[in-house]
């Protein structure tokens, strides 16, 4: 991610920096960045990674200790589980699961949101009436209640979590980018793209488009670490993905009925889940100073 | 104002009928009721019978325009699973999710407010960074798990407080936290953001010129003014509380709204849970309204508009 070229700027003339030269200046997203690109390796790489089958059971070796509690064996760093699977290889799994929801769902919300906030704030008028709408009901509805249903009738795959989830939460995206349009319509660039006689979607794309991308990006790394916790809680209720799964949510939801004595069982899973939307929160909060310094207090 | 007042009003209904209508469609027309509620074992003329028995070989658009209509008299038909009318099944677990909700709420401010204020008055010191990391937690702490783990340290260790149940007040306390923790990061933002623009104003260097003393220009004058988007975010956030304590109320077993919504999930149960979803879109859209209430009429700068 980090190119020479990026970093440092052309000699003489001042150039503008990019959104990520500028951010990776920003010391808060630098560390989200290494954190997030560390777990993103650990996930792309789960099967070289992990000590052992996810899935595997061993019934002789059940809920061993993790290394610093009393009991342990450093064949299982992270213990085994209720089912003797190891834990260290089950949470590198779970980072798959994570990443996979967080990304695919934000590519999903974030192409409805977008599409819907730029219609409403470049048409105004009825269209925007319509949208606005449509963005109260979808807030009016409780997400982890029609997620929950979803999951229920149509059953807990991944695809189905991913779409639910891509169907629910492109509210912020499409609010956020509704009032960015709003603002640079009228600006004498865009003006001047329309006496041009550009095309409306070639001027929406080629025009529009890039001057909302770094707001844009904020929305997308905050709504991809709410994926992440929905789908966590989702699998924790047992209406998400489904076992045996390694997905950290229902590996907090296994690890519940040894909650009195073997409780790091749901310890280090949350702990995962913690880390993980942390990172990706750094980077937001990261962003949005890069973009707006002057907000910061 | 009046104008204003009737055409928000007419959308928030208008807002709950698709909200209705969305619930309706998504839970009727995907999997077959009769076939759930009958069982494995069941006959093809049994789950003709049970559908028959439903209703369920009408058109979708008859049986929606049927349930609204009786839903709007307060009559929600019968849970499949409870054998009692959905209405009383909700009448009897509200008062739980309600009580959890105002008490989330208060947990909520107790945090935010203190936090937020103290951020705002010492930014960039380390009295601002702890503020900032209680919030930054909060936002990336699965609710579920800070909810485990207070049962592990104050229920099972500790021993003070129980792990589950909803008898006593007692029993909504760690709830209460798990929840208002929760919803914490965003208002302590708001109120930190509000507090250092109003102490940058030029009516609170007035003040202080005046010689009028710290503290009283902090808690009235400058809080007064952070305090106005505060007001309309707690309504907005219990409105999400409602919907949100699923999660929290399963953990502690609450027999709460949030609950009967996720047994009723898990059995096909549809009469209560398109209640259930009516029931929690109905108050959002209510505290929605009642935000920009208070805040018209707190604030004479929209009052006027």
């Amino acid at each position: 991610m980090t190119s020479p070229e990026l970093t440092l700027p052309a000699a003489g003339t001042p150039r503008r920096r990019g959104l990520l030269a500028r951010a990776m200046a920003n010391r808060v997203f630098l560390y989200g960045a290494v954190l997030l690109g560390l777990i993103f390796l650990m996930a792309v790489f789960a099967p070289w990674i992990a000590p052992y089958d996810p899935l595997k059971q061993d019934m002789l070796h059940r809920t061993v200790s993790p290394f610093w509690l009393k009991g342990a064996d450093w064949a299982h760093p992270l213990g085994t589980d209720g089912l003797g699977r190891d834990y260290l290889s089950r949470i590198i799994h779970g980072a798959r699961i994570s990443l996979l929801i967080g990304i695919f769902t934000v590519i999903c919300s974030g192409i409805i949101g977008t599409v819907m906030g730029v219609l409403a704030g470049y048409f105004g008028g009825k269209v925007d009436l319509v949208i606005n709408f449509l963005i109260m009901t979808r807030l009016t509805l409780p997400v982890i209640m029609v997620a929950l249903a979803v999951v229920a009738i149509f059953g807990g795959s991944l695809i189905v979590v991913v779409l639910v989830l891509g169907l629910l939460l492109w509210d912020r995206f499409a609010v956020v980018m509704r009032s960015a349009v709003m603002q640079i319509r009228n600006q004498e660039y865009i003006q001047a793209a329309q006496s041009m006689g550009y095309s409306t979607p070639k001027l929406l794309f080629k025009e529009l488009l890039p001057n909302i991308f770094d707001r844009l990006a904020v929305i997308a790394t905050f709504e991809m670490a709410h994926a992440i916790l929905l789908e966590a809680s989702l699998s924790f209720l047992g209406l998400g993905v489904q076992p045996p799964t390694p997905s950290w949510g229902l590996m907090v939801a296994e690890g519940r009925q040894y909650l009195l004595f073997d409780s790091w069982l749901i310890l280090i899973p949350g702990a995962a889940i913690c880390v993980l939307v942390l990172a990706i929160n750094m980077m937001g909060d990261g962003l949005r100073d890069a973009l707006a310094p002057e907000n910061r207090n | 104002m009046l104008r204003y007042l009737m055409q928000r009003i007419g959308l928030a209904a208008l807002v709950c009928v698709a909200v209705s209508l969305l619930a309706f469609t998504l839970l009727n027309a995907s999997g077959d009721v009769a076939i759930a509620v009958a069982g494995e074992e069941a006959t093809a003329a049994q789950i003709d019978a049970i559908r028959e028995d439903l209703g369920l070989n009408r058109p979708l658009p008859v049986r929606y325009v049927e349930w609204l209509g009786q839903a709007v008299q307060g009559d929600f038909g019968d849970s499949l699973f409870f054998r009692q009318p959905v209405a009383e099944l909700i009448a009897h677990r509200l008062p739980n999710t309600l009580t959890l909700a105002v008490m989330s709420l208060a947990v909520m401010l107790a945090l935010s407010v203190p936090l937020g204020v103290a951020a705002a008055l010492w930014p960039n010191t380390l009295i601002d960074r702890a503020a900032m990391l209680v919030a930054v937690m909060g936002q990336a702490m699965p609710n579920f798990w800070f909810a485990l783990i207070l049962i592990v340290v104050f229920s099972l260790t500790l021993g003070i407080a129980p792990p589950s149940g909803s008898a006593t007040l007692g029993h909504f306390v760690l709830p209460a936290i798990a929840l208002g923790y929760y919803s914490t990061p965003p208002m302590m933002r708001l109120i930190r953001q509000g507090m250092i623009e109003a102490m940058s104003s030029d009516y609170i260097r007035t003040a202080r010129a005046k010689g009028i003393p710290t503290w009283k220009i902090v808690f009235k004058h400058a809080l007064r003014n952070a305090v106005i988007p505060v007001v309309s975010l707690s309504a907005v956030q219990f409105g999400n509380m409602l919907g949100g304590s699923v999660v929290i109320e399963t953990v502690f077993g609450i027999q709460g709204l949030g609950f009967l919504a996720w047994e009723s999930i898990s059995r096909m149960d549809l009469p209560v849970v398109q209640a259930v979803l009516l029931i929690v879109a109905i108050f959002y859209v209510v505290m929605v309204l009642l935000a920009d209430f208070i805040n018209a009429w707190l604030d004479p700068r929209i009052r006027i508009q």
